[in-house]
């Protein structure tokens, strides 16, 4: 019974840590979706946007930095939209791969010239320190937080997409560009705009991660295997494939720690292989034709 | 040279006369001061390795920064023997690139000795180029029991305290704080050579004392998310849990376990002060074992510090101390024997000499394992407000061992080494 109970516990604080990666991951879904480019820099904003609330909470503290550093890092995203990503949307999607990894190097680098190679100091308020107890599971008090914030976003997100007329042009445009144009509708415009969400999405989740990840150059490097791995199990552009595959990833990382604690870190990739040999497009992925 | 110049005074038109008069100038300098261009190669040169780049790279910067303080130093004060040195530092890469590159060290570029590396695995491997080479290596930072013990060369000096040191220096001051006898431990380890040197160091020292087990896990290298880990540990109701985590995995698990607030004590076999810092105060808790600090009473460190602080802006870390002062030694040791020869280097140095590392006591590569003898430290959190710089948290204890026991107290024995020469 307790030994269930344990189990319980690491499911539920599973689906926590899926909020966490899904924040990244669904921004890097929503820039594939619409430019049909795999953004390997998407790690860089994330790596960005932790060292941007550093530098903002300095002045104004914790709370406005998480909230200015992602509309700083997502004003770098219009450029990084208007001068790369765009040039690479009706290219063989390698180009948009090779363009993105070197941009991540690119940054990578200038954050280790610009901050050092040691990691930054990173605190939260203390208010938002220590553990809620419901029953008898114990959860961090910032994670729940963190929690709050993901699902709100998410939902705000879906609404953006499907319950205004800015959502109907770019799911039409996603489907049939080449209608939406004939309509004398410029997609430009939306394409950046969803680019710049989808950047400072993952601003957000730097800047919320700060305080209980390491603040360093590579820690984008690092977010940006996870958070491809959760997509491709998802399915490359699909909306609630990335979020079933989020929580999906952090259940089964919790429950191989709680019996193979060793096995930890490679349980994700085992469950990316297996759902690829079954089912190569991902779990709700319906385009897998931009790689065919 | 001379055929550079040869080929610009001869080459077409378009050279222009600027150019030509440069070449020319500097042709008749290179003619004129034959001392000066000779001197210039008569520099010693010295090779250094460290890994700028990967999970150790933060701490490689330290100690690139500590190192050329240190050439710099020794060649104002007149270099060695009157020859000024020339410092050669790359990046080590990995274990496969530090290999290759000391190679290329002592062959082509033709360094009198090569000194360096923090990760324990590169070490292993330059030690092997330098055995087969016949050639003089300082290990600065390296840890591992093994390079020392069982992987132990006759060309290869050990500067840094290795694991079982770290543990036995730890371990001083967990009895102090009455933290080893009855508590139940929980073990987190990181899973990989220098990890599991740590946990059977520590887990021996501990069982010696009289703690028990509830708990020993190893996670991946790089877990960054801890808190399944973190359940589990509550699990276990541990009072005390001990990590044997390497690089800056330590700084993530400090800054998660402050984040859950776990009541347990904390302790930890490994800490580098750099990653302390990381993990900001407020964060960090429990004991840590250290090789030297900045608040060494000493009119050594106070200097290095002094100076550090000039040149660089910040306070040094380990490891920027560590690569100063292994220059310094090498320099001592060069001007004593008035050689380079890496044979008599090595005859020297197993006849014990004492050097100064900045510290209360001085110390000494032990002639049968070449590892260097010295105090070692632990540190904790200063409370609260009674610190002002981010950097000056940390809250460090008198040298272990006291100056009433003998340096060789914390290293392992002649019989508990595998080390054969």
């Amino acid at each position: 019974m307790e030994q269930l109970l344990f189990l319980l516990e690491q499911v539920v604080n599973g689906l926590v840590l899926g909020g966490y990666y899904l924040l990244i991951a669904l921004g890097l879904s929503l820039i594939f979706s619409v430019g049909g480019v795999v953004n390997l820099a998407h790690g860089a904003f994330y790596a960005l946007g932790a060292y941007a609330s550093l530098e903002i909470a300095k002045y104004l503290g914790f709370g406005p930095a998480v909230a200015l550093s992602p509309v700083a890092v997502g004003l770098l995203g219009i450029l990084f939209e208007r001068f790369f990503l765009r040039r690479f949307y009706t290219a063989d999607p390698i180009l948009g791969l090779l363009v993105t990894f070197g941009l991540a190097m690119i940054a990578e680098q200038a954050i280790r010239m610009i901050w050092g190679a040691a990691p930054l100091p990173a605190s939260m308020p203390q208010a938002l320190k220590g553990s809620v107890f419901l029953g008898d599971f114990i959860f961090s008090r910032y994670r729940l937080l963190l929690l709050a914030i993901v699902a709100v976003v998410l939902a705000g997100v879906w609404l953006l997409l499907n319950k205004t007329s800015f959502g109907r042009v770019v799911r039409a445009g996603i489907q049939r560009p080449d209608m939406v144009a004939a309509l004398g509708i410029r997609l430009q415009p939306y394409m950046t705009t969803i680019v710049v969400l989808g950047v400072a999405m993952a601003a957000l989740g730097g800047a919320l991660f700060a305080p209980i990840a390491l603040v360093y150059p590579a820690m984008g490097a690092e977010i940006i295997t996870v958070a491809f791995v959760v997509v491709v199990i998802g399915g490359l552009g699909s909306f609630w494939g990335v979020v079933l595959s989020a929580l999906l990833v952090g259940v089964v990382r919790g429950v191989t720690i709680n019996f193979v604690p060793a096995a930890g870190e490679a349980s994700i990739y085992v469950l990316m292989f297996l759902v690829l040999l079954f089912r190569p497009r991902g779990l709700l992925g319906e385009r897998i034709e931009k790689f065919e | 040279m001379s055929n550079d110049q040869q080929d610009r005074k001869t080459a077409p038109q378009s050279t222009g006369r600027r150019k030509v008069l440069q070449a020319g100038a500097a042709g008749a300098l290179a003619l004129g001061f034959p001392a000066i261009v000779r001197a210039q190669s008569d520099k010693i040169k010295i090779g250094h390795l460290t890994p700028l780049t990967g999970f150790l790279g933060a701490l490689g910067g330290w100690a690139v920064q500590g190192i050329r303080m240190a050439e710099e130093e020794i060649n104002a004060a007149g270099g060695i023997m009157g020859r000024q040195i020339e410092l050669i530092s790359e990046d080590s890469v990995n274990p496969t690139t530090a290999a290759t590159k000391a190679q290329r060290m002592y062959e082509q570029e033709r360094v009198a000795l090569l000194l360096g590396e923090i990760n324990s695995a590169s070490a292993k491997t330059i030690m092997q180029v330098a055995a087969r080479n016949k050639r003089f290596f300082l290990s600065t930072g390296a840890r591992s029991d093994v390079l020392r013990g069982a992987n132990c060369n006759r060309f290869t000096f050990h500067m840094d305290i290795p694991v079982t040191v770290m543990v036995n220096a730890e371990g001083q001051g967990l009895l102090r704080d009455n933290l080893v006898k009855g508590r139940k431990v929980f073990y987190l380890t990181s899973d990989y050579l220098f990890g599991h040197d740590l946990a059977k160091a520590a887990k021996h020292f501990m069982a010696e004392h009289g703690a028990t087990t509830v708990g020993d896990e190893l996670c991946a290298t790089d877990v960054t998310d801890f808190s399944p880990y973190l359940l589990k540990i509550r699990q276990a109701k541990p009072t005390l849990v001990a990590t044997n985590l390497g690089g800056n995995q330590v700084t993530n698990f400090v800054k998660q376990y402050a984040e859950f607030g776990l009541p347990y004590a904390v302790a930890g076999f490994n800490l580098n002060t750099a990653d302390a810092w990381a993990a900001g105060p407020g964060n960090l808790s429990g004991i840590w074992p250290t090789v030297w600090h900045q608040d060494i009473d000493t009119p050594g460190t106070k200097a290095f510090v002094a100076a550090f602080r000039k040149k660089y802006g910040k306070t040094p870390e380990n490891h920027a101390w560590i690569e100063y002062v292994s220059l310094k030694v090498l320099a001592q040791a060069m001007n004593e024997i008035k050689s380079t020869d890496n044979g008599k280097l090595i005859a020297h140095l197993e006849k014990q000499p004492q050097f100064d590392l900045l510290k209360t006591r001085k110390g000494y590569f032990r002639s049968w394992d070449h590892q260097m003898q010295q105090e070692a430290y632990t540190f904790t959190v200063k409370p609260a407000g009674t610190y002002k710089e981010a950097w000056d948290f940390l809250q460090f204890s008198a040298a272990i061992p006291r100056p009433d026991q003998p340096l060789e107290l914390l290293a392992p024995t002649r019989a508990q080494s595998e080390c054969k020469m």
